[in-house]
């Protein structure tokens, strides 16, 4: 087995105990190179199906071609494809794009607030009706109790301390000072009834390891992560707003990654385009307050 | 871009003995760090005018610089020309024991840190201790902070034999030491000029010749069944038995065993999802089979090969175990134990002895076992399960135990106990010699009734029609002047187990309860009947305990589910009710139970 195999069978276990422990599963897909992968890892777990569902955050100001993307797929490979989002905050333009909040609160309203309330079920969620080719609002309003979520631990600090199964209480806080143990192959499968928890099957994975999976099983990702003649490429996605291109010559997967290993990213924080990290408190503030 | 080799490494010992530092140090030497990231830190530092060191570099989270300490294990990424490698930096303090573990439980190798100038403290000795239970294998020790000591060659070889004495009574054997000063960088990624009598690995040298684990390979075939798969509703009828590869290979055609059930079948297909069509699995796969047969096997059961060395079944071992949970586990209280994909309720049966591990004293008369103490202790589960001692194959000896919902401990396996006296044997035991009876006898009884007592059990998968002739018979007895009862599980469901709520153990009590019930209502005199889901050979094996001394007779409908009980009468499915009762009817006359059954 070469790493990408390793990394691959972990994945794969940490997936299958989710699915065989957690009744009230689903899994995020932000519709980026590591949650698909993600999704990808699913399908191999579960032999060609994909039977949790998928709850993708739409803020809005995701970029159009990410949408696309996402509902193609959803019919593509029989997804039972969910969206959530803050109505509310977009309605009444409490966003960072309209002038009205900074970077941090926008990401906490169209993000954390929509994840925790479409999580929970408090507000609707919609659903791709394959039949009809579109989203209806779906009837299913339980509490998730098992969320997979796409986090790798060399993406920045906080997530380098993760569990695989990391539990949140109520109000989706995460006592980072006061995690579970995790020995061996054996996680934290039970819990409180009213707690839930989040579970990282990509904790493990590079930023390297992605593009390396990505080209060997031929996965297909969005084109935004590509220079297509301008000479810039998106390193990492989110709303447009607030992610920036890089300048990049990379057209393919494998000059994606001859980038990374050798050329001008090998030491450059894959987050760098991404405006609200360097904002006071950063990442880990949001993320104690339940953002991925 | 294939086949570049991993290894994750932990680093442990006491607090402040500089591991962090030794990260940072090869973060830093191996030119691992993001691009700024070390300007960053000094920056930080100049600005909060604090001396720079390298273990800021991992200290990413705030509250842990506040206290200075690593709170949790924190991974870090870094390659040399040989591999890439993840380490895991554990925590030194005692408060964080569990974080150690958790980081030092999944490392190939270890780096433990002790402080030349401070010497061997309680959790250098812990942590070795530690990571030899958790079946690392090769352990090298730095000696670090030699610039303090004046890189003196006597103060590291005193180190060095203190600390070799202590392994080996815990049958450890390092594979190295190494003097280093990590905030100098000497020894780290180049050897020092100023320790020019060590003339061994440097730390990064050392890294590369560790070894990585192949052996599991050769060992006997283990499989953890962790899930059956049927996606029927997408149109795919594969039954496909998926898991982990714990040890050996399997090849399409090889005969195969699930323990504790007993039941075989034969490797039909490897199944997997855009790969080419795969003849074989192998140690670490995660993979998938289907069965040239349709038997019903559960999640929990371990898949072998009956031509190997067979792994253990039994209900009660001697386990090495270390504790972790804020409340100590003690006796006569249920724990969920989770071994390989397995899971059992467990109780605490004995304690053989305890040990602290920081100064290795031993003690034999403790009570519980307490957090952070490491024991010799006997569980027993209250059905039997499949293991390997550790000796013979560890990754399928080591077990945790859930205690209110956290993993609270977890250990090894060292000796199957199974043919001794179990907890359930010793609680009838103890039950019946103290069973306080009335004045009426058990053949007045039968001589009034005209009936002896008995307790009947329908098994049978779901949807048999078990309830239906049960009821049947109830009335049927009845009808020719019996004293009959059936009772449906449902009603204990919301009146005697309504108590149980969300235990881990639901379906082991509520079996318990029904054992207890029978026990009762059959030396009442009744004909006792009830019904049961799904039962497989300890259901019954545990029933027919709890009845005794009074007797049980088990009526199977449709697929027989056990592998080696006998049922005393099988049923086809779909027959008539009132024929079924009469074949019931007739066992009874036979067994003497009844003398006369009119229709």
């Amino acid at each position: 087995m070469d790493h990408l195999d390793k990394l691959e069978s972990q994945s794969v276990y940490i997936l299958r105990e989710a699915y065989r422990e957690f009744k009230s599963l689903c899994m995020l897909w932000s519709i980026g190179k590591d949650s698909t992968v993600m999704l990808w890892l699913a399908r191999k777990a579960f032999f060609g199906h994909v039977p949790i569902p998928l709850v993708h955050i739409d803020t809005h100001y995701k970029i159009p071609e990410m949408i696309e993307y996402r509902d193609r797929f959803a019919l593509e490979w029989n997804l039972n494809m969910i969206y959530g989002q803050n109505t509310e905050a977009l309605a009444e333009k409490l966003t960072f794009p309209d002038g009205n909040t900074d970077r941090m609160t926008c990401c906490k309203y169209l993000k954390s607030e929509a994840l925790k309330h479409t999580l929970s079920g408090e507000w609707p969620r919609y659903r791709m009706e394959h039949e009809l080719r579109q989203y209806v609002v779906d009837e299913g309003r339980a509490p998730y109790t098992g969320v997979i979520v796409g986090v790798r631990a060399d993406e920045e600090g906080s997530r380098s301390k993760e569990r695989y199964f990391s539990p949140r209480d109520k109000d989706n806080v995460w006592d980072v000072g006061d995690q579970p143990p995790e020995f061996w192959n054996q996680f934290k499968t039970d819990f409180a009834p009213g707690t839930h928890v989040r579970i990282h099957p990509l904790l493990d994975w590079t930023e390297q390891n992605i593009w390396e999976y990505i080209e060997r099983e031929k996965i297909p990702v969005v084109s935004l992560y590509f220079n297509q003649g301008r000479g810039i490429r998106y390193r990492s996605l989110g709303c447009y707003p607030c992610t920036n291109p890089v300048t990049s010559d990379a057209r393919t997967v494998s000059e994606i990654i001859e980038e990374l290993k050798s050329g001008k990213f090998s030491n450059i924080a894959e987050r760098s385009g991404r405006a609200q990290d360097s904002e006071d408190g950063g990442l880990e503030t949001l993320r104690r307050d339940g953002y991925m | 871009m294939s086949g570049r080799a991993q290894m994750n490494i932990v680093i442990v010992g006491h607090v402040d003995h500089g591991k962090s530092t030794v990260i940072g140090r090869l973060l830093a030497d191996t030119g691992s760090l993001p691009q700024g990231k070390l300007e960053a830190v000094r920056e930080s530092c100049r600005r909060n005018s604090k001396p720079f060191e390298y273990a800021f570099l991992l200290d990413a989270l705030k509250d842990e610089q506040a206290q200075g300490i690593t709170i949790d294990m924190a991974r870090c990424f870094f390659k040399t020309a040989a591999r890439d490698y993840i380490i895991i930096d554990a925590p030194g303090h005692i408060e964080f024991l569990k974080n150690m573990i958790t980081g030092a439980s999944r490392a190939e190798s270890a780096l433990l840190v002790i402080d030349a100038d401070e010497g061997i403290k309680e959790n250098s000795k812990r942590h070795g201790q530690m990571v030899s239970m958790l079946g690392v294998k090769q352990v090298t020790v730095l000696a670090n902070k030699m610039d303090l000591v004046d890189f003196s060659e006597e103060v590291f070889e005193k180190l060095k034999a203190d600390y070799t004495a202590f392994l080996a009574q815990i049958k450890v054997t390092p594979v190295s030491f190494i003097p280093v000063s990590a905030r100098e960088g000497d020894n780290i990624a180049s050897l020092s000029e100023r320790m020019p009598w060590y003339r061994g690995f440097t730390v990064l040298e050392q890294l590369d010749q560790f070894i990585s684990d192949k052996e599991l390979q050769e060992k006997p075939f283990r499989f953890p069944v962790q899930d059956i798969y049927k996606f029927t509703r997408s149109n795919d009828d594969r039954r496909i038995v998926a898991g982990t590869v714990a040890a050996g290979t399997v090849r399409v055609g090889d005969e195969v065993l699930f323990l504790p059930s007993g039941k075989q079948s034969t490797i039909q297909s490897v199944e997997s999802f855009n790969t080419a069509q795969k003849q074989q699995a192998s140690a670490g796969e995660a993979s998938g089979f289907t069965l040239a047969t349709q038997i019903y096997v559960r999640p929990g059961e371990l898949m072998v090969k009956p031509n190997e060395p067979l792994p253990e079944v039994g209900s009660r071992f001697r386990v090495n175990i270390f504790w972790v949970g804020r409340a100590p586990m003690i006796r006569n209280k249920e724990y969920k134990l989770k071994l390989g994909s397995a899971r059992a309720t467990v109780k605490l049966a004995e304690i053989c002895n305890t040990l602290d591990a920081s100064d290795l004293t031993s003690s034999k008369c403790k009570q519980q076992i307490d957090c952070r103490d490491v024991g010799e202790c006997i569980l027993e589960t209250s059905r039997p399960i499949a293991f390997d001692t550790t000796a013979a194959s560890e990754t399928t000896g080591r077990f945790v135990i859930v205690d209110n919902y956290e993993i609270a401990g977890g250990g090894v396996v060292v000796e199957n106990l199974s043919s001794g006296e179990t907890l359930l044997q010793k609680h009838i035991k103890d039950r019946e010699h103290n069973w306080e009876a009335g004045l009426v006898r058990a053949e007045q009884r039968a001589e009034a009734n005209c009936h002896r007592a008995k307790f009947i059990v329908f098994t049978g998968v779901p949807g048999t029609g078990k309830r239906a002739v049960a009821k049947a018979l109830e009335q049927g007895l009845f009808d020719n002047s019996m004293n009959a009862y059936y009772l449906g599980v449902a009603n204990i469901d919301r009146g005697l187990d309504a108590d149980l709520g969300s235990q881990t153990d639901r379906a082991g009590e509520r079996l318990r309860r029904i054992g207890e019930l029978a026990r009762i209502l059959t030396d009442a005199g009744l004909i006792f009947i009830t019904t049961i889901d799904d039962a497989d050979d300890y259901d019954i094996e545990t029933l027919k305990v709890l009845n005794e001394p009074n007797d049980i007779l088990v009526v199977n409908m449709g697929e027989n589910g056990f592998s080696r009980y006998q049922p005393d009468l099988q049923i086809p499915v779909g027959g008539a009710v009132a024929q079924a009762v009469s074949l019931v009817a007739g066992l009874l006359k036979t067994k003497e139970i009844i003398s006369d059954y009119q229709i």
